[in-house]
């Protein structure tokens, strides 16, 4: 049996007496894409953050590879293999797309604790970073800064941060968020192509791409997983209907 | 991939771009002893020195301020070390610099490592405010230390010498050690700025959270630099000992950490060598306009309020919008 790449074992998460995240257990195998969905509030981001590092859990055991990170801070589960995108965009506005993903390939390419020499003449650094811009078709824009970016066009930077990092697990928080259908197409369409080569955790509200995209779909609702299992079955089951898809989807 | 034909990003950092302007404020400075030497060559000579001694400490803050977003307001505790090392050490018969000067930058960068650690667990605001508690504390500290003149400070008896010869003697001599010390720091901080612990450090200042999902400590980054950043501020205090051949827990007080925050926002918040113009500028007012009436502040503090409201980039950027007025056919891209 293959480890699973991610692995949580009875999370749990209290913001005082509220439970946002209430037992929740997964396992992502490698190269598969998990879809999460649940209506507004149910604990999605909540759920990433904790699994990116970001916040601790009040409960539970996370595991990447089969290593338990649930005590390691955001930056050694990102040396791990681990990479995200956020809900609301996350990149450095007054760095140009290139260098906002020649820092990701730099943090996996030798030591950043060297004082001497222009980072951003580093031919090799630069050569990584463009072709994961190229992945995302912003290699055009590779010199706009970031702040300059249209909305897609920044959601595909973070994107190409992620890939930058070689990961080998991605979770994506809304990578839809806020973007145009046309642009949103164009992120089903690079994440299909990206499908397979490292496993995903996609947040996503639009079903249409959940459901073209996803191997296997869990259902949150209050910080519980109400139902997990392949997309046919998760959308045929009476539970999710009445619970959330219901109205999505008719 | 066949057609990466791929220039150098432009960083953002428009400090790179525009070269002429250091090279000329290094030139000025280059030549103020020879045309001190028509004047009252002791007193140019030694308000230029002291202007450089704050510029070292202003771009170091510059460093940490104007690039990682660090708002350090107890950075005279640095100078101040840096300072008494050369103080307390002289008291002792102790004045070569082969061992004063390792001790004024150890020591300082020793504190800097100590405090930071404390600090940089702390943002904006709060890192304000404990730097200046950090600062504060150092302050009383030597206030405190009745063997080395307490609150009266202590007399440098002699400037600091090298292998028994005493380098630091002659004013002429002192003032381009000096001004090689303000070179040095400044090609070095620039250098780092621009290195790949430079880009990361920036970075932390856009987005401390991406820097750390992409797998940086931001934490060690940042306190690295606050190391750096004390080092080059012990170094400035090393050279204001010799310089005053004094010594006094003012040099720490929370007021001189605020001029240097000043002197930096005055000459141009992260370009480094605006905090050299800055240094200048603040400098030669309070000097100038202390002349004119006791009351100088009156004049100074709504200069400085003018500043900061309509001129953003301090007075590098004042400068740069004063040449696209005059020549708007060289606009930047």
């Amino acid at each position: 049996m293959t480890e699973p790449v991610l692995r949580l074992e009875g999370l749990r998460k209290n913001f005082g007496g509220l439970v946002v995240t209430d037992d929740v257990s997964l396992d992502i195998k490698p190269g598969e894409l998990h879809a999460i969905i649940g209506p507004n509030g149910a604990g999605k981001t909540t759920l990433i953050n904790q699994i990116s590092g970001l916040l601790d859990p009040t409960a539970g055991r996370i595991f990447l590879n089969g290593a338990d990170v649930t005590a390691l801070p955001a930056n050694k589960r990102a040396e791990l293999g681990l990479a995200r995108s956020f809900q609301i965009t996350s990149v450095l506005p007054r760095f140009s797309a290139l260098e906002n993903v020649a820092l990701a390939v730099q943090a996996r390419a030798g030591s950043s604790y060297r004082f001497i020499g222009r980072a951003d003449g580093e031919a090799a650094l630069n050569a990584d970073a463009m072709a994961a811009l190229k992945e995302v078709s912003l290699a055009d824009r590779a010199d706009v800064m970031a702040a300059h970016l249209s909305h897609g066009e920044k959601r595909a930077l973070e994107l190409a941060i992620a890939l930058a990092m070689q990961p080998k697990l991605l979770l994506l928080d809304e990578p839809m968020a806020g973007t145009g259908h046309e642009e949103g197409e164009r992120l089903v369409g690079v994440l299909q192509r990206l499908k397979g080569r490292f496993a995903m955790l996609l947040v996503e509200h639009d079903m249409n791409a959940v459901f073209a995209l996803a191997d296997r779909i869990s259902v949150l609702t209050y910080g519980r997983i109400l139902a997990s299992g392949p997309p046919a079955e998760v959308r045929a089951d009476p539970k999710v209907v009445t619970a959330y898809l219901g109205e999505e989807l008719e | 991939m066949t057609t990466l034909v791929h220039t150098p990003a432009r960083t953002g950092l428009s400090a790179i771009r525009v070269e002429a302007v250091p090279v000329l404020i290094f030139l000025v400075l280059a030549l103020v002893p020879i045309a001190a030497a028509f004047g009252p060559e002791t007193y140019w000579l030694g308000l230029f020195t002291r202007v450089m001694v704050f510029a070292i400490a202003a771009l170091a803050l510059d460093f940490i301020c104007g690039y990682g977003g660090l708002v350090s307001f107890g950075h005279a505790a640095f100078v101040g070390i840096g300072a008494y090392a050369v103080g307390i050490l002289g008291a002792h018969g102790v004045t070569d610099l082969l061992i004063s000067l390792p001790v004024a930058l150890g020591v300082s960068a020793l504190f800097a490592f100590l405090t930071g650690t404390v600090c940089l667990r702390t943002k904006s605001v709060y890192f304000i405010m404990i730097t200046l508690a950090f600062g504060q504390m150092i302050y009383f500290v030597a206030g405190s230390l009745a063997p080395y003149g307490g609150d009266d400070g202590l007399t440098v008896r002699a400037r600091s010498t090298l292998l028994g010869l005493p380098l630091f003697a002659n004013d002429r001599v002192f003032y381009y050690i000096v001004l090689g010390s303000l070179l040095g720091s400044y090609m070095l901080c620039r250098a780092f700025v621009v290195s790949r612990f430079g880009r990361v450090f920036r970075g932390a200042r856009e987005n401390a959270t991406r820097i750390a999902t992409i797998g940086y400590d931001v934490f060690r980054y940042q306190r690295i630099a606050y190391v750096i950043a004390g080092a080059i501020g012990g170094l400035s205090g090393f050279l204001l000992a010799n310089a005053t051949e004094f010594v006094s827990p003012a040099y720490m007080s929370w007021q001189r950490s605020g001029e240097l925050i000043i002197m930096v926002l005055f000459g141009g918040i992260g370009t480094l060598h605006g905090a050299i113009v800055g240094a200048a500028a603040y400098l030669l007012l309070e000097d100038t306009l202390a002349g004119v009436t006791e009351h100088w502040k009156l004049i100074f503090g709504p200069m400085l309020v003018l500043i900061v409201l309509f001129a953003r980039g301090g007075l590098l950027g004042l400068g740069e919008s004063l040449r696209r007025k005059l020549f708007p056919g060289r606009s930047d891209p």
